[in-house]
């Protein structure tokens, strides 16, 4: 935990540290925006509470998407599924960040609570090969069958080409 | 000419791959694979302002088997590379490739995973369109080269064109 959490000015964040105070890892506000870290295992619990708690009433999942932290020296584990949450009744914010282990790339699925999660999973999934438990339909969203590896994982090489049709590399 | 003068003007005389030509690149139908933002630079050229009916390229056909000149507006990605291919295929001869801007061409700025680095990896080209997008007079420029190089093949006697 970064700083006190009773000096946050945002109150979804205080909230959310008040209610989780052995769950939320980490927890930062930096030109206003608000972050809080959350241990995969306790994602759908705390984010089904971001959800219908009155005073936090994120009914919108605007972004959820994945990034590979490989060689940052600040992680938590080498990849990460971030959302972005928004509540338009209350019209604030804020960015959940859940750490996903590179030995075991899966997490909850967000399907059941936002339904715009599904395709923002599927793309994950697509980019960076981290899978999510009971969803409905993890299938590709944006890659065509044939292509091997992950994209935009850091060790995916930078000039690695797989054209179906053409010259290969 | 003298043949000509002594049928009375009711005839008139040239060779078969000059008439052929004439013909055929003022009657240019447009298969526009519009995939990007170029698309809308397309339409300002062939629409009234800039007006592709100037050069008798106007007529976009939305079916391959229709249309001779296959104008790639756009990326192209690997996983689209095989729908171009197809396409090309489909259509008949004689036809041409006019890679439109940078994209089409070399790939654009998109140097990664998923784009084609030029759709000259793919199908032949005949004309390039620099420009991210390119101005309209950047595609008329390049249509009346395409019309030169047009009039300028090389056909059998039935009219199939020569390929050098």
């Amino acid at each position: 935990m970064t700083g006190d959490a009773a000096e946050f000015r945002s109150a979804a964040l205080r909230k959310l540290v008040e209610l989780f105070p052995d769950r939320v890892l980490h927890a930062h506000e930096q030109h206003g925006d608000a972050t809080a870290v959350v241990p995969r295992e306790d994602v759908l619990e705390v984010l089904q509470v971001l959800r219908e708690d009155v005073d936090l009433d994120f009914d919108m999942l605007t972004d959820e998407c994945g990034v590979d932290r490989d060689g940052h020296p600040e992680r938590h584990e080498r990849f990460e599924v971030v959302c972005h949450l928004y509540s338009t009744r209350r019209s604030h914010r804020l960015r959940v960040r859940i750490p996903v282990p590179e030995s075991d790339p899966v997490i909850d699925s967000l399907t059941a609570i936002w339904k715009s999660a599904n395709w923002f999973e599927r793309e994950i999934w697509d980019m960076y090969g981290i899978r999510f438990r009971n969803h409905p339909d993890l299938r590709r969203l944006l890659l065509y069958d044939q292509f091997e590896g992950y994209p935009l994982r850091k060790d995916y090489p930078m000039t690695k080409r797989q054209p179906l049709v053409g010259p290969k590399n | 000419m003298g043949l000509e003068q002594a049928l009375e003007g009711s005839v008139v005389l040239s060779r078969l791959d000059r008439a052929v030509g004439w013909a055929r690149k003022y009657s240019i139908f447009v298969y526009p694979f519009v995939t990007a933002c170029c698309g809308m630079e397309y339409m300002s050229v062939a629409s009234s302002h800039y007006d592709l009916d100037r050069f008798g390229a106007a007529l976009p056909r939305f079916s391959p088997r229709q249309s001779d000149m296959l104008l790639v507006v756009g990326t192209i990605s690997h996983k689209q590379a095989p729908i171009l291919k197809r396409i090309y295929e489909q259509m008949c001869l004689p036809k041409w490739v006019v890679a439109f801007g940078a994209c089409a061409s070399v790939g654009g700025p998109y140097d990664n995973y998923a784009t084609v680095q030029g759709i000259d990896t793919i199908i032949p080209v005949d004309m390039y369109i620099p420009g991210c997008p390119p101005r309209p007079e950047t595609v008329l420029d390049a249509i009346m080269k395409l019309q030169d190089k047009i009039q300028h093949e090389k056909h059998t006697p039935l009219g199939q064109r020569i390929e050098e």
